[in-house]
């Protein structure tokens, strides 16, 4: 694997100093009644302290099966069957998650890694005032009196912008509006002061000013506790407004990775190109027009295609695109999956 | 309120729709629910139409109102001239006939016992249409929605979401429409998919002559495919023009945040945005200019009557009080 560079970190195998997570050669598989079929197949990445890592993908590319390995929240059928994740604790040691056992697992998980989601109705508990419900998450981690963890919830719930927080806290999730129960989860989340946070989609059920402004305080307490972000999304839009780093994932695999800057200017792998252009174009003006449409439909982690996975969808597809193609290095931090990126 | 156009083929005027909220005992009545207030707005044939609001700005409420699957409290519906409000039984199934939805989620909506073919008959069944002919017209528009003569014999869980939305989209055309509400029709599907489902609907209007009432929230997907828009606040129409008025000059400060909010095109545009605070919920609007309690620009005269939807320029019309906004 030596000059394979994973995703958000410069060419190396081994994780920088600066890599609070680092996935090597992740794979999940999922049992069924045939054969075994892997939904994450030799995932490589690193997510850096104090950076956003955006992990980028449509349904099925394994993206929310990523972050959910990394939580070792995965259930059988499915499981982790082979790779690393190394994740560097606030005690600086580095440990793999993949190997860890469930009780060590706890301290870790919503503790050191913090975790929000699409949906915060169903993290939330609907008899609880959400107060109470931070306080509860502040205690499970840390050594603190009912009344001190009470203040500390106030006191998050401030962090998060909620206005009015002490108010706020004797409220119910339901008597919340959707922005405001986000944040009331970004705020459990980070009641232990985690060192990486992994997102999964959690603006998608937001309307768009509501989106902007949960964007802008991730970004915000991103700064003030410089902890590392793996950010799950399917929306290009946000990938443009949050992330440092972008690893495109296709059928299980990451096909391309990238400073963002670097994957918007000069993507090269042919599914982020037409990812790239088939957005509804944002500059056009009043010229009702057809998008650049990619054909085919995604590629069926059951039964993928021996070779490249987009091969089937591929204009620029050839004979030798029919055997795997490995992930090479196109420059510095630029990784690209496919044998024809240095071809016109 | 906007002249009625005889060319239009759809003409909402004065539209309101009221939700009474359920009375507690020993309670006062709660206020009723405004979801939609006043809206006046139409269609011509051939064209398409966006509206776009956030939830709860009562966007579906008013395309269910003008499908009459729920009822108005006030105001009126003309399709083809065709008065709908107050329409019942054969009549309305007639008209029904000449206008057609899209959903979100097309799960929803196909009967899960039936095949796709026979969801998409069902339409044809209500015109009367039967035996070999009803089967020729689903195997066209199947074919025109680009699934496979297959899929008529398959059941909708064996679809995938774009393919399902392919058979919604199908159904509503095999009965001949002249004008289709599409309901958030590629919010749910993945960004490839969103894109081939658009160019379907985009080549579908052309060649039948449709006109579309596009319902979103994705302000590219809006600017992309209508012709004109309406921006939809806490259910009054608070903007509405074509494309090149509303995204080029928007006037109305919510129109200003809407577009301020979309996420960038470029990590190159990324900048700090303004708009704070959540939309309040119908029940609990301010008097006056419902977004006054967000607005940076707001007035003492703005709490004391809804500003009108004025006309400033032919193509262009805006419900705000500050000229100068």
């Amino acid at each position: 694997m030596a000059g394979v560079p994973a995703a958000g970190a410069p060419a190396a195998s081994e994780p920088g100093a600066a890599a609070v997570l680092s996935l090597r050669g992740l794979a999940v598989e999922f049992a069924t009644k045939d054969k075994p079929f892997r939904a994450v197949d030799g995932v490589t990445l690193d997510v850096l302290r104090g950076r956003t890592l955006a992990l980028v993908g449509e349904s099925g590319s394994g993206k929310s099966v990523t972050i959910q390995s990394v939580m070792r929240l995965l259930k059988p059928p499915a499981r982790i069957a082979a790779g690393k994740i190394l994740f560097r604790g606030r005690d600086g040691e580095r440990r793999d998650l993949a190997r860890l056992d469930q009780r060590h697992m706890r301290r870790i998980r919503g503790n050191e890694i913090g975790l929000i989601f699409q949906e915060p109705m169903t993290s939330l508990n609907p008899l609880l005032k959400v107060g109470v419900q931070i306080a509860q998450a502040v205690r499970l981690h840390r050594r603190a009196s009912a009344r001190e963890a009470a203040a500390e919830a106030v006191r998050l719930l401030r962090q998060v912008e909620i206005g009015d927080a002490a108010a706020r806290a004797a409220q119910y999730p339901h008597q919340l509006s959707g922005g405001m129960r986000q944040r009331v989860m970004i705020a459990m989340a980070l009641a232990c002061r985690p060192v990486l946070l992994l997102a999964d989609e959690p603006t998608t059920a937001l309307d768009v000013t509501v989106q902007a402004q949960i964007l802008h305080l991730l970004s915000s307490l991103q700064e003030q506790l410089g902890m590392g972000v793996l950010f799950v999304t399917h929306n290009l839009g946000v990938v443009a407004e949050i992330a440092d780093q972008v690893a495109v994932m296709y059928g299980g695999q990451i096909v391309e990775s990238a400073p963002v800057g670097r994957l918007f200017d000069r993507p090269l792998h042919p599914y982020t190109r037409a990812l790239l252009a088939s957005r509804p174009d944002a500059d056009s003006h009043g010229t009702r027009r057809r998008l650049a449409a990619m054909p085919g439909e995604a590629v069926d982690p059951r039964c993928p295609p021996p070779g490249c996975r987009f091969e089937p969808r591929c204009a620029l597809a050839r004979s030798d695109c029919r055997s795997p193609p490995a992930l090479e290095t196109a420059a510095s931090g630029h990784g690209v999956r496919c044998v024809r990126w240095s071809q016109p | 309120m906007e002249p009625a156009l005889s060319a239009a083929l759809l003409q909402v005027s004065g539209l309101s729709v009221q939700f009474e909220a359920r009375r507690a005992w020993m309670r006062r009545a709660p206020p009723p629910l405004r979801a939609v207030q006043d809206v006046s707005f139409h269609i011509a044939p051939r064209e398409i139409v966006g509206l776009v609001g956030e939830s709860g700005s009562g966007k579906s409420t008013l395309a269910r109102a003008i499908l009459r699957l729920i009822d108005a409290t006030s105001g009126s519906v003309r399709f083809e001239g065709v008065e709908l409000l107050g329409l019942e039984g054969r009549a309305l199934q007639a008209m029904r006939r000449g206008m057609q939805v899209i959903f979100q989620d097309p799960y929803a909506s196909l009967n899960p016992r039936m095949t796709a073919g026979q969801n998409i008959a069902e339409g044809l069944l209500l015109q009367g249409q039967r035996g070999p002919q009803r089967l020729t017209a689903v195997a066209e528009v199947l074919h025109q929605v680009g699934l496979p003569r297959g899929a008529a014999n398959r059941y909708p869980h064996e679809f995938s979401g774009g393919q399902r939305q392919r058979i919604g989209i199908a159904r509503a055309l095999a009965v001949q429409p002249r004008l289709v509400i599409a309901d958030e029709p590629v919010s749910a599907l993945d960004m490839s998919v969103q894109a081939q489902i658009l160019n379907l609907l985009l080549d579908q209007q052309e060649e039948r002559g449709l006109a579309l009432l596009f319902i979103g929230h994705d302000l590219s997907v809006i600017r992309q495919v209508c012709d004109r828009v309406l921006v939809l606040y806490l259910g009054r129409i608070v903007e509405s023009g074509t494309i090149d008025a509303v995204f080029g000059r928007p006037r109305h400060p919510y129109t200003r945040a809407l577009i301020d909010a979309a996420p960038v095109v470029h990590p190159a545009q990324r900048r700090k945005r303004s708009l704070a605070g959540d939309p309040p919920s119908a029940t609990a609007a301010p008097t006056g200019c419902a977004f006054r309690s967000r607005c940076a620009s707001a007035m003492a005269a703005c709490g004391n009557h809804p500003p009108p939807l004025r006309q400033i320029t032919p193509t262009h019309a805006v419900a705000c009080f500050r000229d100068d906004a």
